[in-house]
């Protein structure tokens, strides 16, 4: 039986089939959840992709938090389930309170466009599982808001807890403390700027995410043998 | 669904007056905001050097009917709150107008 790994559509999201195709190579099967059915079809992991959900109007994230959807989400994480949001589906996670601070406009006002070294911070987490802390990967970024802030409380809980997954090697953005993602107190929910599943094949410049969505499945895997 | 049941306004009886509120939206303090800091960068090369303290946010111009100010301003508070602002980076003000009165 394949992993069901359930991509949220947000109008204005554009980076879904990616996702599918990155792990549908992996031997999963991905299945395009529209935000407004709050259904989850059965799915053994959750990812919120890129691109603009709700337009981005007023914030990044800020209606997209208010679709029918996201209950769902919210009670698949209280349960335990992975989540991942990535770049955009980072801000949506941020704004919905399922992962603490913001993400606000980049230093300097840059878009940024770029192919990146990031370093693991942690293997505990459903995107880094089978990687190991101190590994250096190469991920493309695409943002305009990717500059991580949060108050310094949270940045010590973060740190006292391991819960920076990934750090930028060189801060593109600004962010705080150079965090590129970072997980829930579970653990179980991950937010991440980087795409991974655009860098699945080196055809496209790298095969580092490969590992990181590998993780996602294995860790899906074992959560449904651990359910019974 | 989160359902907003702000302002008890539900009954037709009530007598209802109209507000304006004008909501301002700043990073708060202690959190950079990349765009003042960019336009205050801006300002001295055209000579305005005297010029600190540059913060860029957002208006928010809306109108709503409640039975009294005070209601209403519950109601705009609970909204910014919920919406319009990110209370984990953002700050707002609200000033709120009495504009037509009107029965219903």
């Amino acid at each position: 039986m394949s992993v069901r790994v359930g991509v949220v559509v947000f109008p204005g999201t554009n980076c879904e089939l990616d996702v599918v195709e990155a792990v549908e190579r992996l031997g999963a099967t991905g299945e395009l959840l529209w935000h407004a059915d709050p259904d989850l079809h059965g799915s053994d992991a959750l990812v919120v992709p890129g691109g603009f959900a709700h337009g981005d109007y007023l914030r990044t994230g800020a209606i997209a938090r208010f679709s029918p959807i996201m209950d769902s989400v919210r009670a698949f994480a209280e349960q335990g389930g992975p989540v991942v949001g990535i770049c955009n589906g980072f801000q949506v996670l941020t704004e919905a309170g399922l992962l603490p601070g913001a993400l606000q406009k980049n230093n300097g006002l840059k878009f940024v466009c770029d192919t990146v070294t990031l370093r693991i911070e942690t293997s505990a987490s459903p995107l880094t599982l089978l990687t190991s802390p101190g590994d250096e990967i190469r991920i493309p970024i695409n943002h305009f808001e990717g500059n991580y802030v949060c108050d310094a409380a949270t940045l010590e809980r973060l740190r006292a807890e391991d819960r920076v997954v990934f750090r930028y090697v060189e801060n593109p953005n600004g962010s705080l403390d150079d965090i590129a993602g970072i997980c829930s107190e579970r653990r179980n929910v991950v937010g991440l700027m980087p795409h991974p599943e655009r860098a699945s094949d080196a055809l496209l410049g790298s095969a580092d995410g490969v590992a990181l969505l590998r993780s996602l499945l294995t860790t899906a895997v074992a959560d449904l043998a651990a359910a019974g | 669904m989160e359902r907003c049941g702000a302002g008890g306004a539900g009954s037709i009886e009530l007598a209802m007056a109209t507000f304006e509120a004008r909501i301002e939206i700043t990073h708060r303090p202690g959190i950079l905001d990349p765009q003042g800091a960019n336009v205050e960068r801006a300002l001295p090369a055209l000579g305005y050097d005297n010029v600190s303290e540059v913060r860029v946010g957002k208006s928010i111009r809306l109108v709503l009917d409640a039975p009294d100010a005070a209601a209403a301003e519950v109601q705009v508070e609970e909204m910014c709150r919920r919406l319009l602002a990110n209370p984990v980076i953002e700050h707002y003000a609200i000033e709120l107008t009495s504009t037509v009165e009107a029965s219903r």
